[in-house]
């Protein structure tokens, strides 16, 4: 169940994420949790506190606690700045200091109907031509940035499921406290 | 009340003016306008635990700041364009507790005797401000040495054949070589070349309470999660501890206050909105080289120099694909560095001569391999090649790369001057920058980085690279943003010098108009070297700071 998404929507993200990281002898966006990782940004200010920024110094993968899912408190102005970047600025003249903001939810809100339920139902090549097209592209390259940070970022996001990302690349991700040896980093 | 010092910034120059002075029973309130993530909150005298090895945190989520939607930028590269061709992020190094210091990977050069007499050496550049320090080489040693023990450095006194001479070793040793960097050192020995190992401020053995670093491979552009890292941790630690310090976090100054030829303090507006004043004896301003001009300006401190001679190293990258994977995410971000395009050579005299220049100077080559996958993924197109692109990391993994901080001479048109129309979020007018680089960086860019491809080929790369930051004009087709310089080692916008009429500050990093009013940060380089300003500015920090514990007891 999406947190921010609707039903629809979500099936549309998924596919949308199916074609920019596919599956092939490792895993792709989807299986990797990347719709669940935008889902938890679009929808950071439905939890408390808000899924922005995971705590430290450690998760727990490599020793010490793991807390990297006790999530920092945000501050007025950080809250200002990523409800902005989130919500937009709805009109509202504390956000408007320099202008309207566009946030990510009306982004992805607008650009997933423009591409429509019939997205899903289309052939692999038919997909990635829409998503190419001139209309589509700033869409699309916004989703991209984002399958990227689902995929290769922190669990404690909401993508990278069970660290599948980083496996899948031989990155160990992070390390502390454990690091590595002198001999570790100085040789082959 | 009357505290005997202001400090407006709490990075690496605030922070240590903080330390000399508390250390001499003044009194100080330092003022940080981003957020405490460095000390303890119970216990400003310990560090806090909110770093860690979170790539989305530190590098896509502004943990650090500045916020670009609620504190930007603007950027023009000359008059031609307008009021900006640009809005949002512009040289931004963190806006938070501890300062730019918090995001270096701490390599931390000393200059050398040359590059505080470039006028008197090497002579002027047309279009370009080249001018002697009002101080030498030898004034700053004591202060050099001093730093290097406060902030913790490791390095290896004697391995730089270039250096400037020193008065003792290092406080440490050097600590483990990167991969890559064992192999790029010795292709580079192979080509007549001189790399050593970088003096870096990251803890090879525990070091003044803190631990040795673990080599976890997080550390340019995070805050160290254990705290081996000498960015301005121990110093404000230390003068937290000292009982005479207050740090106000989350707090903006938005004015320094004067009558007559002195400052009387500082207005500021706290994280609930309010404003107040700051009562205090003196000044001291370590803002970093874009926000103290920008404060002077709002300050209605408007000498005609402020903010002008604006410098930034002009940064080559000469980058190369490996058959072999360099395994750059374990340990230190650069490991080793090399200072011969800093030496101006028959070669070098030879290209200056052909572009018509009397001379060129390149910088410091740092050598390093990227290590962040969210980074790489971005590079790579999306679609079916995505997922083996990743595994076989062309981009991350298997590449090595030479960054070279070139030597930006200063120019009066390089400047930090107040927007006309971007605002940030408390209502004040942001630093503009305009800049462009002169001639002198590109054809000493274009001199330098053949010979590092070299390098690469004789270290087995089967393909390579040269590109520049900013990009060279001509050569741009991604719009304004590759015009930006990537550097983050701002410089030189209240220019230090003895005469008032061409420059700023004194030689004590005082305003020639206020007898009380210090700039403690890089603003006060005359000129920008080729080597990181961090190590320097301290060093600068705490001689102005010390010419203040001469000068007056505390209050």
């Amino acid at each position: 169940m999406p947190l921010w998404f609707s039903d629809e929507e979500f099936r549309i993200l998924r596919a949308v994420c199916d074609c920019l990281i596919p599956e092939d002898e490792t895993p792709g966006a989807v299986s990797t949790g990347v719709p669940d990782y935008i889902d938890g940004l679009l929808g950071a200010f439905l939890v408390d506190p808000p899924r922005i920024w995971a705590g430290g110094p450690t998760s727990g993968r490599h020793g010490g606690e793991a807390a990297f899912a006790r999530f920092h408190r945000l501050s007025r102005l950080d809250e200002l700045a990523w409800r902005t970047r989130i919500e937009g600025s709805r009109g509202l003249p504390e956000r408007e200091f320099n202008g309207p903001v566009v946030g990510l939810q009306e982004r992805y809100r607008s650009g997933l109907a423009a591409l429509g339920a019939e997205f899903c139902d289309l052939a692999p090549e038919d997909q990635d031509e829409r998503l190419r097209r001139t209309g589509t592209h700033a869409f699309t390259a916004m989703v991209y940035e984002h399958c990227c940070e689902g995929m290769y970022g922190a669990p404690e996001y909401g993508g990278n499921r069970d660290g599948v990302g980083w496996q899948s690349i031989e990155f160990p991700g992070d390390v502390q406290p454990r690091g590595f040896s002198d001999a570790e980093v100085a040789g082959p | 009340m009357t505290v005997d010092a202001v400090i407006v910034g709490s990075g690496p120059g605030g922070a240590t003016a903080a330390d000399v002075l508390t250390r001499a029973g003044w009194t100080v309130v330092i003022v940080e306008k981003g957020r405490n993530h460095l000390l303890d909150p119970d216990d400003l005298s310990r560090p806090a635990a909110d770093y860690s090895n979170d790539e989305l945190k530190f590098i896509y989520r502004h943990f650090l700041g500045p916020d670009p939607l609620i504190e930007p930028r603007t950027f023009r590269r000359g008059e031609e364009e307008g009021d900006h061709a640009y809005v949002g992020e512009v040289n931004s190094i963190p806006t938070t507790v501890g300062g730019g210091g918090t995001h270096a990977d701490g390599k931390v050069p000393r200059f050398r005797e040359e590059d505080f007499r470039l006028l008197s050496t090497h002579g002027p550049v047309d279009g370009a401000e080249v001018a002697d320090w009002p101080i030498s080489y030898d004034d700053l040693e004591p202060y050099y040495a001093e730093a290097e023990r406060s902030i913790g450095v490791a390095g290896e006194a004697g391995a730089n054949p270039f250096a400037a001479w020193r008065s003792g070793p290092y406080p440490m040793p050097s600590g483990a070589p990167m991969y890559g960097a064992v192999l790029s050192s010795a292709a580079a020995v192979g080509v007549g070349l001189h790399p050593y190992a970088a003096p870096t401020a990251a803890n090879s053995v525990p070091y003044d309470g803190r631990p040795a670093c673990n080599n976890c491979g997080f550390c340019a552009f995070f805050g160290c999660p254990i705290h081996a890292k000498g960015d301005p941790v121990a110093l404000l630690m230390r003068a937290m501890a000292s009982g005479n310090a207050e740090l106000l976090a989350e707090t903006f100054v938005s004015r320094v206050c004067t009558d007559g030829r002195r400052a009387t303090g500082v207005e500021v507006i706290g994280p609930d909105g309010a404003t107040r004043r700051i009562d205090a004896r003196y000044v001291v301003i370590a803002a970093g080289a874009v926000e103290t001009p920008r404060l002077l300006l709002l300050s209605g401190i408007d000498h005609p120099l402020v903010g002008r001679n604006f410098m930034v190293h002009f940064q080559t990258f000469v980058i190369g694909i490996l058959p072999e994977r360099l395994h750059s995410h374990k340990g230190r971000a650069v490991t080793h560095v090399h200072d011969d395009a800093m030496i101006v050579d028959d070669a070098a005299r030879a290209a200056a001569a052909e572009a018509g220049l009397p001379w060129i100077r390149g910088g410091l080559v740092e050598h390093g391999g990227p290590s962040l996958p969210v980074m790489e993924a971005k590079i790579y197109p999306w679609g079916a090649k995505h997922k083996s692109l990743m595994r076989s990391s062309p981009m991350r993994d298997r590449m090595w790369a030479f960054t070279m901080q070139g030597e930006d001479l200063p120019q009066l048109t390089n400047r930090v001057d107040l927007d006309p129309i971007v605002r940030d979020v408390r209502g004040f007018p942001v630093a503009r920058i305009t800049y462009r680089p002169h001639r002198h960086e590109i054809v000493a860019s274009a001199h330098h980085a053949p010979r590092l491809v070299r390098v690469l080929e004789d270290m087995g790369a089967t393909w390579t690279m040269i590109s520049t930051s900013p990009l060279v004009e001509g050569q741009d087709r991604r719009g304004p943003l590759s015009a930006i310089p990537m550097s983050r080692h701002v410089m030189g916008t209240t220019r230090m010098g003895d005469d008032p009429r061409t420059s700023v500050v004194d030689s004590r990093g005082r305003l020639h108009e206020f007898d009380n009013v210090v700039v403690a940060d890089s603003s006060v380089f005359v000129t920008s070297a080729g080597y990181g300003p961090t190590l320097t500015l301290v060093a600068l920090a705490a001689r102005a700071a010390a010419s203040l514990v001469g000068e007056s007891s505390p209050g």
